[in-house]
């Protein structure tokens, strides 16, 4: 009991700061409505674009277009919801010039928490949506044959995608502490990132593969988990088991992260501590 | 009783990038200083000498390349989390509001960072709203304040956890005369109540004389000057500068006791005398312009906080 109301205290500052920052983005109604359109636009743009592509070809990386359905619903939802918690962390860059990041330093409070719940993007919610949309149309039409297995992997690649995603965001942030209007670099893992993790990865070239396959676990978030789930044939590199290794695609993807972040705060303060 | 600040041979360095050359460039220089609970310190430098960067050390942001430094009793890199609540810092340019939300909302997030309870928080805003005169933009959002009114916005921002040390950098700058009086009024009736420590830097002499009754000089990184007021205008000899604006042309005012005739404008109407005040007064020298031509008004100038600086660099060369 005590143990749960310290937690509590613990985590009031973050969501005080992140239940002012959801009113302040929802109290202009006309604007916020204007931000979720144009959010919910641009991912039906790129979804758009699959359905596209599919008119030019019938298969994609032995794909059909309903099995793409599947592969960029569970990517983009798990990148959505993780672009709303972490990609203002995208801001880092600014606060470096300005100076500002200074003043996280002094509250009492770690620094990448801090910088994780100062900001949330509501907006992205709409991306999300055009997301969840996909992905329950992909497993709508698609014919999986349920079994609690089936059901249990929907669920860690979605929670081990959303984190292999957000962990993409922080990773982004340690490099900038070395990098001067490094986000060009940053965002191509990023936003390719996201990019890649909605294709087939049985269209990759091999180096591709072990890039977003691996090194940036890309290919765990939507591609391995439809071809487990539709039991569809895997290329060499990628067997249909590393379905299951979702988790650990996401560990690996944090372990990089918070050791990024760390020499970048320390290349920061210039030496020791964290 | 245990020092606030306290440094020993504090020293950091920095690696500059000059063209394809690493060069080490030496921020703050061997610097030992003590600062005891209660005191109100001023610490100047021309821009580039090492404040800031002694700043964010005492603070925690930089780790020292080498020397020792705590602050509150604490080591401010290892124990930065806990020494956030012991201290309060202004970034004058640098805001901790938040710019899209009332002033009201701003210290209420800050006072749950800090986990202050409610009781507390209300009885500590209420305080400060009230000194520093703040209810009447307390629900305006932070963004269209005037400076003037962010700058109190700030101070009661980093005040609001009640700090034992608080370090205000350029707090004053670019405030009008109203704004800087009530502030510094403010800052010198909390010392007064609170026996708040006070680190400040300024480039402002008035804030210095109203607020600080020791004065630490930076140069280079070295320590240049620390004792009081009255010994740097000693050591240095700086001068004030009586500007008087007179009622018809006049000849240069040359030959009045004690002072300097600098510069005359507009055919005389406007001349400028310097002096030292440790030799003479204002009101001699205004009495000896006075006796030669009919004064109609006249302004007093402190001497530029950088030309005290640059005296005391001269005299350690």
């Amino acid at each position: 009991m005590a143990e749960g109301l310290t937690f509590r205290v613990r985590l009031r500052p973050y969501r005080v700061v992140l239940a002012a920052r959801a009113s302040s983005q929802t109290s202009y109604r006309a604007n916020f409505v204007l931000d979720l359109v144009s959010s919910l636009l641009s991912a039906a743009v790129e979804l758009a674009e699959i359905w596209v592509l599919f008119h030019a070809v019938t298969r994609l990386g032995g794909l059909e277009f309903h099995q793409m359905l599947l592969v960029f619903g569970l990517a983009d939802l798990a990148f959505s919801l993780a672009d709303l918690a972490f990609g203002h962390c995208d801001n880092l860059p600014t606060y470096l010039r300005a100076g500002t990041l200074d003043v996280f330093y002094l509250r009492p409070q770690p620094l990448l928490l801090q910088l994780v719940t100062s900001d949330i993007s509501l907006r992205r919610l709409a991306r999300a949506a055009v997301g969840l949309v996909a992905l329950g149309a992909g497993l709508a039409v698609n014919d999986v044959a349920w079994g609690v297995g089936d059901a249990a992997l929907l669920v860690v690649a979605l929670v081990s995608g959303w984190a292999t995603f957000a962990a993409m965001f922080v990773l982004a942030g340690g490099l900038q502490f070395f990098l001067l209007d490094g986000e060009e670099m940053t965002n191509a893992f990023v936003y390719g990132g996201r990019y890649a993790a909605t294709q087939p990865a049985s269209v990759w070239s091999r180096p591709l593969q072990a890039v977003f396959g691996f090194f940036f676990p890309m290919a765990f978030t939507g591609f391995l988990p439809t071809l487990r789930l539709l039991d569809l044939p895997a290329p060499a590199l990628l067997p249909t088991w590393l379905a299951w290794c979702g988790p650990l695609a996401a560990l690996w993807a944090w372990a990089m992260a918070l050791l990024c972040w760390h020499w970048g705060v320390r290349h920061y303060r210039g030496g020791g501590g964290g | 009783m245990s020092a606030i600040v306290e440094t020993a041979g504090l020293t950091r360095e920095f690696t500059v990038r000059d063209g394809p050359r690493r060069r080490r460039l030496t921020a703050v220089d061997d610097l030992t200083v003590r600062i005891e609970p209660g005191e109100a310190v001023g610490y100047i430098g021309a821009n580039g000498a090492g404040k800031s960067t002694t700043i964010k050390m005492l603070t925690g942001i930089l780790v020292p390349t080498s020397g020792t430094v705590t602050t509150c009793g604490l080591r401010p890199v290892k124990d930065r989390r806990r020494l956030a609540r012991r201290i309060g810092v202004v970034f004058g340019q640098r805001s901790q509001l938040w710019w899209d939300l009332p002033v009201r909302e701003s210290f209420r997030i800050l006072a749950a960072i800090h986990g202050l309870p409610a009781a507390v928080e209300r009885a500590r805003t209420e305080e400060l709203v009230d000194r520093l005169e703040m209810a009447d933009f307390l629900t305006t959002p932070v963004r269209q304040l005037s400076l003037g009114q962010r700058m109190r916005a700030e101070v009661a921002a980093a005040l609001l956890h009640g700090p034992r040390l608080v370090i205000l950098d350029e707090p004053t700058i670019g405030l009008d005369v109203l704004s800087k009086q009530r502030l510094r009024e403010f800052l010198i009736a909390m010392r007064r109540t609170d026996g708040t420590t006070l680190l400040l830097t300024t480039h402002d002499m008035g804030d210095v004389e109203r607020l600080c009754d020791r004065v630490l000089v930076i140069d280079h990184g070295r320590l240049a000057y620390d004792g009081d007021l009255v010994g740097l205008g000693r050591t240095t000899g700086a001068e004030r500068v009586l500007v008087v604006h007179l009622a018809a042309p006049s000849p240069d005012l040359i030959g009045i006791g004690g002072a300097r005739h600098l510069s005359s404008e507009a055919h005389g109407l406007r001349q400028s005398l310097a002096f030292d005040a440790e030799t003479t007064t204002a009101a001699r020298v205004f009495a000896a312009v006075a006796e030669r031509a009919e004064v109609l008004d006249f302004t007093v100038e402190e001497p530029d906080i950088e030309d005290v600086v640059r005296r005391i660099y001269a005299a350690r060369r």
